[in-house]
């Protein structure tokens, strides 16, 4: 069962996340004019998204070789604009057919 | 308007399906991390977002400070500051201050990518059918994987590992496809992320403060050489 330690921890971190998703949506009715806050904005998500993935992708299965298989199989289907299911599926199915293999060949 | 109800659950589904899977990869990665199954169910239905939830299991599990907590929390998801932003007038006058607060709660990447598809003003009850089985199916697909997690072999757990950081792979890349600056920002970003996790001197740096770091350096610079403002401004018209 969840102790007293883990609802603090949910707290922050759904409090946090509602804040930001509720403060703009019902007080903020007018345009953000700031450039640069603007562009920060814009280029904020594929930052975090890039530096949560790469090296990381890399040791997140049992072999580096079958994650880097993934990591490109992800990497050819996204290159082709697949949807995010198609994308996901596609790493998953690298990892376990390459995973499938490496016993066979040591 | 029932209409606009059924019309908003027909847009819905596909993104709860996708979240069945993704979710199901987050229930296996928490109960692996360490969580209970009650605690993965809980985090995916306080937050229902799937970069900032995979942030939190590791802080969480290895019992980390409520600041690097708040923090990465606020960085990585920074952006729905942006999308609430743009989906408050997209919005229909009939959604009431009250209907903003529920609709806020489930303001995913993918139920604002529909929302602002739409050709005109969305209604309160095209959203309340929007966000009701995408909020569904990332709960349930929680509970499965945490639940599932213990059962399923090691080789599948390890295949569905994967899984959340494809589903990165394919909003980071075609976005950098179709633009030079944003390439030159993931770049930049991956380049200090390898900084940051190979350096000895750096590794002793929490992993959350580090995301945040790399991140926002990555983004000032850009914001600061490559403003972007044109882009935005006409997604709002």
């Amino acid at each position: 069962m969840p102790d007293f330690r883990f609802f603090i921890y949910l707290a922050v971190t759904a409090g946090v996340t509602y804040l930001i998703r509720m403060i703009p949506l019902v007080l903020v009715r007018r345009k953000i004019r700031n450039r640069f806050l603007l562009s920060f904005l814009y280029y904020i998500p594929y930052a975090v998204l890039s530096v949560m993935t790469v090296p990381a992708i890399f040791y997140a299965t049992e072999s580096l070789w079958s994650a880097a298989t993934g990591f490109l199989a992800a990497a050819v289907a996204a290159y082709f604009e697949k949807s995010l299911l198609f994308v996901a599926a596609s790493a998953c199915g690298a990892v376990f057919l390459v995973e499938m293999l490496i016993p066979l060949l040591g | 308007m029932k209409q606009d109800f059924s019309r908003g659950i027909r847009d819905g589904l596909p993104i709860c399906f996708g979240y069945l899977s993704v979710s199901f990869a987050f229930g296996i990665f928490a109960v692996a991390s360490g969580l209970g199954t009650l605690e993965a169910l809980l985090l995916s239905m306080a937050n229902v977002t799937s970069a900032g939830q995979f942030a939190a299991v590791p802080i969480i599990a290895a019992g980390g400070s409520l600041l690097e907590l708040a923090l990465i929390q606020l960085v990585i998801n920074a952006r729905y500051a942006l999308m609430s932003l743009s989906l408050s007038q997209k919005l229909g006058n009939d959604v009431r201050t009250r209907d903003r607060f529920l609709i806020a709660f489930v303001n995913t990447d993918e139920v604002f990518a529909v929302a602002s598809g739409q050709k005109d003003a969305v209604g309160r009850q095209y959203m309340f059918g929007l966000i009701l089985t995408p909020f569904l199916g990332w709960s349930l697909g929680t509970l499965l994987g945490a639940a599932a997690g213990d059962i399923l072999p090691t080789i599948l757990v390890s295949a569905l590992g994967v899984a959340i950081y494809g589903m990165f792979v394919a909003i980071v890349l075609p976005a950098s496809k179709k633009s030079r600056p944003t390439a030159v920002c993931v770049l930049l970003a991956v380049a200090l992320s390898c900084l940051f996790y190979y350096v000895p001197a750096l590794q002793k740096i929490p992993s959350g403060f580090a995301i945040i770091i790399c991140a926002v350096a990555a983004s000032a610079v850009m914001a600061a050489v490559r403003p972007v403002v044109e882009i935005k401004e006409e997604e709002n018209a």
